[in-house]
């Protein structure tokens, strides 16, 4: 027999338990996440270095501190969740197929589905690194998870490849319980990372990052044995002749976080190809009615606090949809919807999120978040409405490693019909 | 005493060892590595040819028709995937379609059934991502699919059920001549037998030359290849090749058994038997071909490289016979492709081969059949729910990428031969065989294994020997130093 919730969310991480806690907040009835791991708090469970919470609560958690209190507020308001459980499908009229071990392949009909699913890390392979494929080949998430959740050394001397965030903090934990972190060498000529943790995890050990270098052998049958590293050039190939030889028995590999969305795309939703995640609106409502998504699932961010930030405007608008779907007939709330204004990426701007705007769902100030695809100093970001400028902020520094926001007002957007598109753009003057 | 030792848990060996266990026979299979199918058998294209490429007359036409013609039957009896999708051989040059022409006229000497002529139009008509520069193909609706594993672990799996001892991790160093028989020497114990396979795949010259004065010489010839994610599912639905050049078949695309897209192999000679590290020349190179054949392929969609080696006799030519110089020494050498889809035609001709040396008695107790680990996605609705609620481990999912079960991953490390490793547990359930490449499963089948096989997290392996995923505890090493 299928169930019926208001309000289904798939994945109880940062992201799904903010939505849901926001959903309830707005009144929606029955809310249910499905978590696949065997707790609730996603990825932060094993980020147990501090740094989290900043924004949202003005001091500084751990990572499960901080999902900590999310949870508490979802135990708080009773909200059903479900631990160990898969979902394998979602289908385009939000049927959610799961399985577990209690209930075994289980059909939900959701009102409307949050998606909370999150990211995961760019293999070995999808880097084609070439070499051997010994044991001791590890993205840093995994080994995190062996080391701060399951306390085991997955090696005792390492290199990283990739200083994405993860990647730095690893260095860190790695050297803290015992291991020799020789280098972090980084493909491109800067950092993936946050500012911060380059200092606070590199500098501050003393472990060197080598920028512009990549990893273009793997020796070791079994165990690694070395790897070699070599420069390169600015289209990044290797440069003959700069090659360095590294004994170690463990390289971790940083090299970038994929949003998780083959859900999504089962179902229907239409993918951004430089995200890797839904597009959607402003709010954050995907091209089929009802779907929204959140999170690292949507594009991956560096703080939580802005995942948090967004998954509750996500679980606030499916809480707003089952209502109004309640009231009658659902809105078109779709993104191809006429009354909506392209949001577009240039010059400089990788993509936005949200890519469409429609002023009249929108409140007062709308956050728009972007990445830039290189490092820019001394620079503007800078926003249009059709041709008019209407934001022209100065910026010492750019860089990809760092998600930025814009803040557009409704009444901008609805004064004199509207413009026909926003653009943001980097300017150096 | 032995009657029969196989040198190798290869796709030959365990063919050899299966067939071989329909006998009163005391049978052992030595091999090095920790599990079946971990050398060449375990790193090819998974591909059942068709039987066009090799001379007309050689054993390696002979086996290959064999046992292509075997392979769906067999796939039926052991529980293993496998598909006939058929395989085009493309030409990009009219004036070259004359090798088409002998390529076809070779075939049917061969006993190849159903072989045809396409032109470009109609080649592309049937696979629309074909290159635009395909002028005319071969097509022989009697090409396949199998995976390697599947194939290898049934037979090995349906050998140990009937008798057959495997004995891993345990390398032959030298194979002595006895009055009885031979005596095979290895790092360990030392194992007397009337008859020898030596099914030792790249090693294979190197046994045979410690008891033949008629020298075998065996190249390995390594392949590169792309792995591609299952969404590009159906980019190809045949298996695509090229005229064959220098060496051998060229680069091919194809689609596994499992919905993946394949890339591959290059074809380099190398003396190092152990070398299967990928190179980023080779890697290059499959890409570059591959783009001859087909048109967009989503490289962005790679989610591993791999390279294996072909044993490359120096005549080309399978060599599955008793040593002229050596009674009761069965070599069965030079296995390169199509070797994999001859295995069940291997097997037989050497069951042929030894029984015709012991005359042994057929055994009645023989169970013909066996059954893959169970997938509760494969099953009715109501079957998975009973499977789910009587075994609950069948409901938790492991593997995300490839849909997993915990359920199948016990039922992969207690059968017959089994999973001792990650990559054992890999080739038997696919859990890590995905997308994240074992990104998130690898910690939890970990887990599963050390409970499991009751042994501390720090002696759960990749593949056995010294792959060790695990080197200590968290700061075992500072707590040393602080005493």
């Amino acid at each position: 027999m299928k169930k019926y919730a208001d309000v289904v969310i798939i994945g109880g991480g940062p992201a799904g338990l903010a939505a849901a806690v926001a959903a309830y907040d707005q009144g929606a009835g029955e809310i249910l996440i499905l978590e696949r791991d065997r707790e609730l708090g996603g990825i932060l469970n094993q980020c147990i270095h501090n740094g989290f919470g900043l924004h949202t609560f003005k001091e500084e958690l751990t990572g499960p501190e901080y999902a900590g209190r999310f949870i508490r507020q979802v135990e708080e308001r009773k909200i059903p969740y479900l631990l160990n459980t898969m979902v394998l499908d979602i289908s385009r009229d939000k049927v959610v197929t799961a399985m577990n071990r209690q209930e075994g392949m289980f059909q939900i009909q959701a009102g409307a589905v949050v998606l909370a699913m999150g990211c995961r890390e760019r293999s070995r392979g999808a880097l084609n690194i070439p070499g051997y494929r010994p044991a001791g080949i590890y993205s840093a998430g995994t080994a995190q998870r062996l080391v701060n959740m399951e306390g085991y050394l997955p090696g005792r001397e390492v290199v990283i490849l990739g200083s994405g965030d993860i990647g730095l903090i690893m260095a860190r934990r790695m050297t803290l319980e015992g291991a020799k972190v020789k280098v972090v060498a980084e493909l491109m000529p800067y950092s993936g990372g946050l500012k911060r943790n380059i200092v606070q995890c590199l500098d501050d050990f003393g472990i060197p990052l080598k920028l512009s270098h990549t990893v273009v052998d793997i020796q070791g049958k079994e165990r690694v044995e070395g790897v070699t590293l070599a420069r390169v050039d600015d289209q990044r190939r290797p440069i003959p002749g700069t090659e360095e030889q590294y004994s170690c028995d463990t390289l971790l590999l940083s090299v970038g976080l994929l949003p998780e969305n083959e859900l999504s795309r089962s179902a229907g939703v239409d993918l951004s190809p430089v995200t890797g995640g839904p597009v959607v609106n402003e709010s954050l409502e995907t091209n089929i009615p009802g779907v929204f998504a959140c999170g690292n699932v949507l594009h991956v961010h560096d703080l939580v606090d802005f995942v948090s930030q967004e998954a509750a405007l996500a679980g606030k608008y499916a809480a707003c949809y089952v209502a109004s779907a309640r009231g009658g007939a659902p809105e078109n709330l779709g993104t191809a919807d006429t009354a909506s204004i392209p949001v577009c990426a240039e010059g400089g701007v990788r993509y936005t999120v949200p890519s469409f705007i429609r002023p009249d769902h929108m409140e007062e100030k709308l956050p728009v978040r972007f990445r830039v695809g290189a490092v820019y100093q001394n620079c503007y970001v800078s926003v249009y409405l059709d041709e008019e400028r209407i934001l022209h902020r100065k910026r010492q520094i750019l860089a990809p490693g760092e998600m930025e926001t814009v803040t557009l007002e409704r009444e901008r957007l609805t004064a004199g019909g509207g413009p026909g598109k926003i653009t943001i753009r980097i300017e150096q003057e | 005493m032995y009657d029969v030792l196989i040198i190798g848990a290869g796709v030959s060996g365990c063919a050899a060892a299966r067939e071989l266990s329909r006998y009163r026979l005391k049978i052992g299979v030595l091999e090095k590595g920790e599990d079946v199918c971990s050398g060449t058998s375990k790193a090819n294209s998974g591909i059942v040819h068709a039987g066009f490429d090799a001379r007309p007359g050689s054993l390696m036409a002979r086996l290959n028709v064999e046992g292509n013609a075997m392979m769906e039957e067999l796939s039926k009896t052991l529980d293993f995937p496998f598909r006939r999708n058929g395989s085009l051989v493309l030409c990009f040059d009219k004036e070259k379609e004359g090798m088409l022409e002998e390529l076809k006229a070779q075939g049917e000497a061969n006993g190849v059934p159903g072989l045809q002529i396409l032109t470009g139009e109609e080649a592309r008509a049937l696979e629309p991502n074909l290159s635009r520069e395909v002028t005319a193909a071969l097509w022989a609706p009697s090409g396949g699919i199998v995976c390697p594993f599947g194939l290898t672990i049934a037979l090995a799996e349906n050998a140990c059920v009937n008798g057959v001892e495997f004995i891993f991790d345990t390398e032959v160093k030298k194979v002595e001549k006895t009055q009885e028989g031979y005596r095979l020497v290895t790092g360990g114990e030392t194992y007397e037998t009337r008859c020898v396979i030596n099914a030792a795949g790249v090693y294979a010259d190197v046994f045979h030359n410690m008891v033949s004065e008629r020298k075998l010489h065996i190249t390995p010839r390594k392949g590169e290849y792309y792995l591609l994610d299952r969404s590009t599912g159906g980019f190809v639905d045949r298996t695509i090749f090229q005229l064959p050049g220098k060496f051998g078949k060229g680069v091919l695309v194809t689609p596994t058994v499992h919905g993946n897209t394949l890339v591959g192999p290059t074809a380099t000679d190398i003396p190092d038997k152990e070398g299967t590290n990928t190179t980023r020349q080779g890697l290059d190179e499959v890409a570059a071909k591959a783009a001859l054949s087909v048109e967009g392929l989503p490289m962005r969609q790679v989610i591993t490289s791999f390279a294996g080696l072909r044993a490359h006799e120096d005549g080309s030519e399978f060599i599955v016979e008793e040593a002229a110089d050596a009674p009761g020494f069965f070599d069965c050498a030079g296995m390169e492709s199509p070797g994999l889809s001859s295995a069940p035609a291997v097997g037989k001709l050497l069951e042929k081969l030894v029984t015709e040396k012991l005359r042994p008695e057929k055994k009645e107790t023989f169970i013909e059949t066996r059954k893959d680990v169970v997938n509760p996605f494969h099953l009715p609705e109501e079957e998975r729910n009973a499977l789910i609620a009587s075994h609950p481990e069948y409901g938790n999912v492991i593997c995300r990428c490839e849909t997993v079960t915990e359920g199948q991953i016990i039922d992969a490390i207690r059968r017959p031969l089994g999973a001792r490793s990650l990559d054992g547990v890999k080739r038997r359930t696919r859990a890590g065989m995905g997308r994240c490449q074992a990104g998130f499963c690898s910690p939890r089948t970990m887990e599963i294994l050390a409970r499991e096989w009751k042994i501390p997290m720090d002696q759960v392996t990749k593949c056995g020997g010294n792959s060790r995923l695990i080197v200590g505890v968290n700061k075992d090493r500072l707590q040393e130093e602080d005493q």
